[in-house]
């Protein structure tokens, strides 16, 4: 336990930067924008780098949490504000600092509508996000969990595009119907166990009754989180109409609370259900992947293209977590992290495009690259990745989680792996069109390449990208401990189940 | 040492990459980066080479094998990966044929490449090919393997869609990469099958633990199976994909696309060879299942066979090396599936020679017509470019298989050691083998003379402009042609005669109950001379239908115009996979985002609860109908009914 309360710090000082960017005071209007902007990406910079300190300071050696905080917060109820990170939420935090101040700074030009409140909705849910992956009461869990809808349902309801009203309901009342659910599950798990802290219902063991009916809860709001098949027609609606910056949070961040979700709650607290239900997971997961991959196919839309194909990467992650093996679990969390940038990134390069022509259409597009060398080159780095190239962040997550899940059922792994020959078809037969080609529409003739900011806005991303295809391993050690204690109990039960199965290998 | 031979082309690409995004105002200016760009990425080249070259003496008489541990790459549970360098005959067989036609290459692009707009991306993606490829050589685990395998198949993408503007050369690009990607599917799986059996993915593990489990099974896809057998079919789909085996072949065709010199390093002397070092590499464990081995035996003389029958009607010039390269491929597949890895190596060496200075060649026959392919177009060049024509001939004999060319001592070797393995599927690879030869020697003399021979076809202004290539392009060749004439004969007693053992140490293990390579020496003469004996008798085919009587292929085809039609449309395999895989795919997509998404998720779903509550409300709305005497006479019926009930429920 930390003397300074660095957890708190990184998760209210988004907050706190939002307070002073309502307190400026109105006057000229460029000023004001100039202001708010300024703020918010100062805040979210110095946040960046006080994030950085948790993982400095981590400890690699052990599974505990870490940086805890624990106050009183209703006695009465034994309720209490109790925050702390382990090896497996640590990068999470980390993947909400790094990628907030580069919405802030994508937006910078392209958003001149209601300027303050928009970086205020960026503050505010960077505060909910890391509340949320660092949050170790259910209670205080649920609160960040829910909260991050607000901010997010306004950026897509005000912000957004033509049919925002639409995507924006649909988005909330989607997430909100899961919720609910979860919602009763935390109720009957409080008056069951008596307390509200995570770590304690770790240790709690429910009842086989109870675990289904709580599996089977939690699952509902994490599986539209995810989201999974066929709970997933949320996420394209959403995507296309948020702006930019609205994406890249959705894609990067907001995707992965359910697979969080799943790491921190059903498999630890309900192990005798995961098991159970491991088979119905398996099969949405393929069907995702097949069935939504080949949609992306047929997409006309680049945004859309991009969201399918988050669907079908989720699809890889809820593999990985229910091999509920230590390659396939630290593969799900890896590929949540390159995902997490690699998905923002993509959004980010339709975004460029986008700001210059004003459509998603694919067949707006072709022939970029004669005009626009270094945005064909960065494109073709995250398409890559996407697609899980070795040498990119997006290997690795990828190889872990079929190398795991074949160990466990080489079906699934083979159909799972499908996605790997699909992912591909789709996302270069976008590039083609978007990318090359001769230039013949008269529009494109005169676009410009990226600007200084937009290069700096891609930088970071590109770094981080290789840097995890090409030197993974600080990312892994920090997972190994927390991940071997999570699959301990799985691997007991396996042990203890099947000497027989080992011994025919 | 070994870090700089692999990591010098990396750096060469970096930097030439960087000059492709400068982008200066004026021609001199251009042409000064562009020379830059060449000089980096060619001296960057011939370093390696020499450096492969000191490698390659150090292994092979000196003795020193060895692996550099860079840095740990994965750590996962039981799994640890590494990216290492592993330095043993094989590799530096490999180390040195890659540089040396690389270097060649990138030569030779300096004169090809001529006015091209984007000289330093080229190079780049030239230089950068040869990174992958040398990692891929040098892999010591399967994992780093794969990093090489799909590198070079990015490069291949990027390489075959060089001139993005034509549709052509995108569709080839992602065709390349996708038929790859299926292959790759079962590479990966192989090397999950790996792991699950060794627990680990380094390669001195597994074969240091491969005769243990040589009897070993596991339940894999719902049956119990053979676990080596598995694991080498499942990594022999990779090898398919790469080195375009029948199945997964189409694509190598299409790649031609790509800028010749391309089409000469990758596409025929070093990258399609990845599978057949990929099965060398791994002998020791497809000594362990005899299945495996059959099929790699049936697959390569299959494909041996049937590529050779479409390279006899193609009429684009590189078109017909393209298959020509499949059949070669099938011939080096038939070596290692009659344990003869050693051959089957020895075939990708002079064939990296002979193959590339054919392709080269064909380069410069296409550059002196001005970018001309087809062969009917041709004719009669041989007085124009008599240099080029020579080369194309000791080429076309290497190729062929003729007497004391290249090709000539490992073809040889493949077929005897098919012979002698005297299994029914060795018997099958030999009479396969043995007419790929006749075919062989028929379309290399068809193209040498419909390109060179007879009256010139081309238009007269472009025979006009023939003219001979320049210094940068033809010394390159000279030196490959070199290596065609000399690499068979000087290479025959290390790579498969008595010095084999002591050259190849521990790189290659044959148990022995494959005796093929050793029996190979005691088959019938017969068997010895067939092969040559057909070759030759396919090039005087060829010369009695194309010189002797010019009007036979004509109306042989006509004759025979389903054959020919078959042929030509190159067994339909396009437009079988096109009708089984590519259109119900863009079917199903269209279905499932439409039907499945929109009417059925959507409709039944949020839409659905959407409109039945507008509906539920609209009704409620119709109550309201504004007029007084309704809302009384509802109000009325409630009061009655409530003191009906209240009164009932007094009464009972």
């Amino acid at each position: 336990m930390t003397e300074f309360p660095i957890l708190s710090l990184v998760t209210f000082l988004p907050l706190v930067g939002a307070g002073f960017i309502l307190a400026i005071p109105g006057g000229d209007a460029e000023v004001v924008r100039r202001n708010a902007r300024s703020v918010a990406l100062w805040t979210s910079m110095i946040t960046l780098l006080l994030s950085l300190f948790l993982w400095v300071q981590f400890d690699t050696t052990t599974a505990a949490f870490q940086f805890e905080e624990r106050r009183a917060w209703m006695p009465a109820f034994n309720i209490s504000y109790h925050m702390g990170v382990d090896g497996i939420s640590m990068f999470f935090v980390l993947l909400t600092t790094l990628l907030t101040p580069i919405c802030v700074l994508a937006s910078w030009e392209t958003v001149t509508d209601r300027v303050k409140e928009y970086m205020i909705a960026f503050l505010v849910m960077e505060t909910m996000m890391v509340g949320m992956f660092s949050a170790l009461d259910v209670v205080l869990f649920y609160i960040f969990f829910e909260g991050v809808l607000i901010p997010m349902f306004l950026i897509i309801g005000v912000w957004g595009g033509p049919r925002r009203v639409y995507a924006a309901f649909k988005f909330f009342l989607y997430t909100l119907t899961g919720s609910v659910l979860m919602l009763l599950a935390i109720l009957a798990m409080y008056f069951t166990a008596g307390t509200a802290d995570i770590p304690a219902l770790m240790e709690y063991g429910f009842s086989a009754d109870m675990q289904t009916w709580l599996w089977l809860a939690f699952f509902a709001s994490f599986a539209v989180k995810l989201p999974m098949w066929p709970v997933h027609t949320w996420l394209p609606d959403a995507h296309v109409e948020a702006p930019t910056a609205g994406s890249v949070i959705l894609a990067g961040v907001l995707l992965k609370f359910g697979g969080y979700g799943f790491l921190r709650f059903s498999l630890p607290m309900f192990p005798d259900a995961t098991i159970e239900f491991a088979p119905l997971i398996f099969t949405l997961s393929i069907i995702a992947v097949i069935y939504v991959s080949l949609v992306a196919l047929a997409q006309e839309d680049m945004k859309k293209l991009i969201a399918y194909s988050s669907v079908a990467h989720m699809g890889f992650v809820t593999v990985g977590v229910f091999t509920l093996t230590a390659q396939g679990i630290e593969g799900a969390i890896f590929m949540m992290l390159s995902h997490g940038v690699i998905s923002a990134a993509l959004f980010l390069i339709v975004g460029v495009v986008y700001d210059r022509m004003h459509s998603r259409d694919i067949s707006t597009y072709g022939g970029l690259v004669h005009r626009m060398p270094v945005y064909a080159l960065t494109f073709m780095l995250f398409m890559l990745a996407s697609v899980g190239l070795p040498g990119t962040g997006g290997f690795i997550g990828e190889f872990l989680i079929l190398l795991g899940i074949f160990q466990v059922n080489t079906w699934v792994a083979a159909l799972t792996a499908t996605g790997v020959v699909l992912g591909a078809m789709y996302m270069l037969y976008m590039y083609r069109r978007v990318i090359f080609g001769k230039v013949i529409k008269a529009d494109l003739k005169a676009i410009l390449d990226m600007n200084r900011r937009e290069v700096m806005v891609f930088a970071p991303l590109i770094l981080v990208v290789l840097w995890m295809g090409l030197y993974p391993a600080p990312f892994l050690d920090v997972m190994h401990v927390s991940v071997d204690n999570l699959i301990e109990p799985f691997e007991q039960a396996r042990r203890a189940a099947s000497g027989v199965a080992v011994a025919g290998r | 040492m070994y870090a700089a031979v692999v990591f010098l082309p990396l750096v060469g690409a970096v930097i030439a990459g960087m000059l492709a995004f400068v982008a200066p105002a004026g021609k001199a200016r251009q042409a000064r980066v562009d020379r830059a760009a060449q000089w980096i990425t060619c001296g960057a080249l011939l370093l390696s080479t020499v450096l492969a070259a000191f490698i390659f003496t150090d292994v092979v008489v000196a003795g020193n094998t060895g692996t550099v541990e860079l840095f740990t790459w994965i750590t996962s549970g039981a799994l640890e990966v590494s990216w290492a360098i592993k330095v043993d005959t094989l590799t530096a067989v490999m180390l040195l044929v890659v540089t040396l036609v690389s270097a060649m290459v990138h030569v030779y692009s300096i004169g090809y490449m001529h006015g091209d707009p984007s000289i330093p991306r080229f190079m780049a993606y030239l230089n950068l090919f040869t990174f992958f490829m040398l990692t891929l050589v040098t892999a010591d685990n399967l994992v780093q393997l794969y990093f090489g395998w799909e590198g070079v198949g990015l490069a291949s993408y990027l390489l075959i869609g060089f001139w993005y503007d034509r549709p052509s050369a995108n569709a080839a690009a992602i065709k390349a990469f996708l038929v790859n990607r299926v292959g790759d599917f079962g590479f990966v799986l192989g090397i999950f099958a790996t792991f699950l059996l060794f627990q680990t993915v380094d390669l001195d593990t597994i074969f240091a633990a491969a005769a243990n489990k040589a009897d070993a099974t596991f339940i894999v896809f719902g049956g119990e199976f053979h676990a080596i057998t598995v694991i080498c079919l499942l990594l022999f789909v990779g090898a398919m994909g790469k080195s375009a085996q029948i199945g997964l072949h189409t694509w190598l065709p299409d790649a031609m696309e790509g800028p010749t010199p391309v089409s000469a390093l990758i596409h025929a002397a070093t990258m399609v060879t990845a599978g057949v070092f990929m099965v060398a590499r791994m002998s020791p464990l497809f000594e362990y299942s005899d299945t495996a081995l059959a099929v790699v035996t049936i697959v390569g003389a299959t494909t041996a066979v049937v590529t050779a029958t479409i390279a006899c009607v193609q009429n684009d010039i590189k078109r017909v090396i393209a298959y020509s390269t499949c059949s070669q491929l099938g011939y080096m597949f038939i070596a290692a599936g009659v344990s003869a890895y050693s051959a089957g190596v020895f075939h990708l060496t002079t064939h990296a020679f002979f193959k590339a200075l054919l392709f080269l060649g064909a380069g410069s026959v296409i550059h002196a017509m001005s970018d001309e392919q087809d062969m009917r177009k041709m004719g009669g060049l041989w007085k124009m470019i008599p240099l080029t024509y020579g080369l194309m001939w000791v080429g076309s004999l290497a190729g062929a298989g003729i007497w004391p060319f290249a090709g000539y001592f490992s073809k040889e070797t493949i077929l005897e050691a098919a012979y002698a393995a005297g299994t029914g599927v060795g018997a099958y690879a030999f009479w396969l083998g043995a007419a790929t030869a006749l075919l062989t020697g028929f379309y290399s003399w068809r193209l040498l003379l419909m390109t060179f021979h007879g009256a010139p076809r081309g238009e007269e202004t472009v025979i006009a402009r023939v003219h001979e290539s320049p210094k940068a392009m033809t010394v390159p060749l000279l030196v490959l042609a070199v290596g065609a004439i000399f690499a068979g004969y000087a290479g025959f007693e290390f790579f498969v005669g008595d010095k084999a053992a002591d050259f190849w140490g521990s790189a290659i293990l044959v148990l022995p109950s494959h005796p093929a390579l050793e029996a190979a020496d005691g088959v019938p003469g017969w068997v010895k001379l067939l092969p040559l004996g057909l070759g030759l008798g396919g090039i005087v085919l060829a010369y009695g239908m194309y010189m002797l009587f010019p009007g036979l292929p004509g109306a042989l085809a006509g004759r025979f115009q389903p054959v020919y039609r078959f042929l030509l449309n190159k067994w339909y395999f396009d437009e079988l996979y096109d009708a089984v895989f590519v259109r119900p795919a863009f079917y199903l997509a269209r279905n499932f985002w439409k039907t499945g998404d929109g009417a059925l998720i959507d409709g039944v779903g949020p839409d659905g609860v959407a409109a039945a509550t507008r509906a539920l409300a609209r009704r409620a709305g119709r109550l309201q109908s504004g007029y007084l005497y309704h809302y009384a006479f509802a109000m009325l019926s409630g009061v009655v009914f409530l003191v009906t009930w209240y009164l009932l429920g007094q009464a009972g």
